[in-house]
């Protein structure tokens, strides 16, 4: 683990490094040609498409926090529940990437395919997936203090044992049932070469952004335990007036 | 073979409990009868669409019953805190987990063999598939649903809103089951074509597999989370 | 199934316990010596139903070392048997079939090591054969089943908290005679019986106890071996 100093450092210079590259973005997407079938809307592609990456990745964060939970807690506490920071902190950025990436689609695909919603494998996908993290959210919320770390980790490894199967099996319904959409607009499907520096910057950017934050809420959560841990021993120290 | 006798005895503790009760399966009939009941008045449909959707109510009237199920199927643990002298037991802490979710399976079982008679009758079913892979689908299904549902109902035992935290929870875990049910269902009752009831049939299976492990293997872990 | 007779039954290194932020023990440390009794006293709230739900296993300490048996209490589940305040029974089934079914947990493969619950229901005084269930049972009833709930598992260390609330004098004092005599009962596999209860009534169970340990805001007060005066 690094020195706190050389990882607040660093931190600063991600947080830096994004905003640069979001910048960039930003101005890529701007003057990137527009879509002559979709219009301006199309330009969602730059946001969406980043924002639902994202939040198909970070749960593999979640889970490799979670799993390292359940395999440290018995042997090394203070490690598993590091972990479990970070953990919580992946959970929470995949649930504010989904959130903005499921409104996101929905908002352009009203206009472009003239539906807010199907049910199609990645859009399924995505939406359960959303579902999972933010119980995964409340059960934190609202379990005692003891049990948090162990219930939560639980609905991770539930949750990423049943996402790919929602995904296979979703995807065998629409092979007996095609969408009726037609799949041709689908956004970031057969992107043209002269959006690919505005495509690929701000998917760059977006998941950079995102990783920072996950960082960031990791630094927080570290501090919330440390006082958690410092409360615990003055509560310890201290008889409480009866 | 102990694993055997323990998960027996939990077992029939179960089916004694609600035996001398009886107030979980009389909740579960009135709810999916309701159901049953409802949709059949509400729609009318002539043969052939009564076939297409008869598949999602009927599913739907079962998981009415199931979540009714769910929702009491800790009550007479937490009792008298029965659970912690379940958490002292020597026994291994799945067993006591299977022996619940095979229980609600017979519980719900048991409603399904009422439900169906009526359910041929109200919505006039002739069923153009093959029966016995409908009598594959039915426990199958109900399986899928119980086996999470029941894990999860005790995930949320000691959590303050549990009543929220199971639906929300339990949608994206059966939702591929749920699929498969309804479609293999559906396919049967319509005649349509077996090979596709059957590769759902087989997904159900897979499904079933999967999460039963998962369920066994981690329930010792949620039952002592503290 | 023999254990080195010298582990001590329990032992506790500086264990603290907390709730949120209400620190129920605060770092205890004390040692259970195998084939005594302790008696544990203190005001509601001093902790003494945490110090048994800690030994028994069902909670972790938030900081300390706590052993049973040289080992962590959910490894000696087997020799371990607690009772609390709430009769851990099923309200719907009798008392011998809470019996049996709580019995039949205990056995493993080749393990003859459990009581039977018509013993165990008649040393408490209760009929084996009634039907009713536990449910429709007096306070003091249900009391004396749960306590012979315990006694069946035939365990080394007996956790018993406030054993004798809900009985009127007369059963609590017959309760104190048996437990005196539930000590001298051999351990199926060798061992000796170690008792740890909490109680208000320290005059009833002072003919029981070897040990007095007294809590007071979650920290250990005093302990002290039972002196002859009172």
């Amino acid at each position: 683990m690094p020195r706190p100093q050389t990882f607040r450092t660093l931190l600063w210079l991600w947080f830096a490094l994004s905003l640069i590259a979001l910048a960039i973005g930003l101005r890529l997407a701007l003057i990137a040609p527009i879509d002559a079938a979709q219009g301006n809307i199309g330009s969602m592609i730059y946001y969406h498409v980043p924002m639902q990456v994202g939040g198909l990745t970070f749960p593999f964060v979640n889970l490799i926090g979670s799993l390292a939970y359940l395999y440290y807690r018995s042997r090394n506490l203070q490690r598993a529940i590091a972990f479990d920071a970070l953990a919580v902190a992946a959970a929470e950025v995949t649930v504010l990437n989904l959130s903005v990436g499921i409104l996101s689609g929905m908002l352009w695909a009203k206009p472009v395919w003239g539906i807010w919603w199907t049910w199609d494998e990645r859009l399924t996908t995505c939406l359960l997936l959303w579902l999972l993290y933010v119980s995964y959210l409340l059960v934190r919320r609202f379990s005692s203090t003891g049990q948090v770390y162990t219930l939560s980790a639980v609905i991770s490894v539930f949750a990423a044992i049943d996402v790919p199967i929602v995904y296979m099996s979703t995807r065998w319904y629409r092979t007996q049932h095609p969408s009726p959409v037609f799949f041709s607009g689908n956004p970031g499907a057969g992107l043209d070469k002269s959006l690919y520096p505005a495509f690929f910057s701000n998917l760059a950017a977006w998941l950079l952004w995102g990783f920072f934050l996950i960082a960031l809420r990791y630094v927080l959560e570290r501090r919330r335990q440390q006082a958690q841990h410092a409360a615990v021993q003055h509560a310890i120290a201290t008889p409480e007036a009866q | 073979m102990s694993y055997l006798t323990h998960l027996l005895t939990h077992l029939r503790k179960d089916l004694r409990l609600e035996w001398r009760a009886r107030d979980s399966i009389n909740g579960m009939l009135f709810f999916s009868l309701l159901v049953v009941v409802l949709f059949s008045l509400a729609f009318e449909p002539d043969a052939a669409v009564s076939r297409q959707i008869s598949g999602g109510i009927l599913w739907v009237a079962i998981l009415f019953a199931t979540v009714t199920a769910l929702n009491q199927a800790w009550t007479r643990e937490l009792r008298n805190d029965v659970l912690d002298a379940q958490r002292l037991a020597p026994s291994p802490a799945s067993t006591l987990f299977l022996g619940k979710a095979i229980a609600n399976l017979l519980f719900v079982g048991l409603v399904e063999l009422i439900l169906a008679p009526i359910f041929v009758v109200f919505y006039n079913l002739h069923v153009l598939g093959n029966p016995w892979l409908l009598a594959l689908v039915m426990p199958l299904g109900t399986w899928a649903l119980i086996v999470n549902g029941t894990f999860f109902a005790a995930l949320g035992l000691r959590t303050r809103n549990r009543e929220l935290l199971l639906p929300l929870v339990l949608f994206p875990i059966s939702m591929p089951a749920l699929l498969g049910m309804v479609q293999a269902t559906t396919l049967i009752l319509t005649g349509g074509d077996n090979l596709y009831a059957v590769f759902w049939i087989k997904m159900l299976t897979g499904y079933d597999i999967i999460f039963t492990t998962v369920c066994i293997l981690l329930f010792e872990t949620i039952l002592h989370a503290e | 199934m023999t254990h080195p007779a010298h582990t001590e039954a329990a032992q506790l290194t500086g264990v603290s316990k907390l709730f949120g932020s209400f620190a129920a023990l605060r770092n205890i440390t004390l040692t259970i010596p195998p084939g005594t009794c302790t008696m544990v006293l203190g005001e509601n709230g001093a902790g003494k139903s945490t110090l048994l739900r800690l030994i028994a296993g069902l909670n972790a300490p938030t900081q300390g070392k706590l052993t049973v048996f040289g080992d962590a209490p959910q490894s000696q589940r087997r020799r371990i048997a607690y009772m609390s305040h709430a009769p851990m029974l099923y309200d719907e089934l009798s008392a011998m079939e809470n019996l049996r079914y709580f019995a039949a947990l205990y056995k493993s493969d080749g393990c003859a090591c459990v009581g039977s619950p018509e013993m165990a229901l008649r040393a408490v005084n209760l009929d084996p054969h009634l039907t009713r269930p536990v449910g429709q049972y007096s306070q003091g009833m249900r009391q004396r089943t749960s306590l012979a709930r315990v006694m069946q598992a035939d365990p080394e260390l007996l956790l018993l908290d406030e054993p004798f609330s809900n009985l009127d004098v007369a059963s609590a004092q017959q309760m104190v005679e048996l437990l005196t005599d539930f000590r001298t009962w051999p351990v199926s596999g060798g061992g000796t019986r170690t008792i740890l209860l909490t109680t208000h009534q320290a005059r009833l169970a002072e003919p029981l106890a070897d040990t007095v340990l007294t809590l007071r805001q979650g920290a250990l007060i005093s302990s002290l071996p039972k002196t002859g005066a009172a």
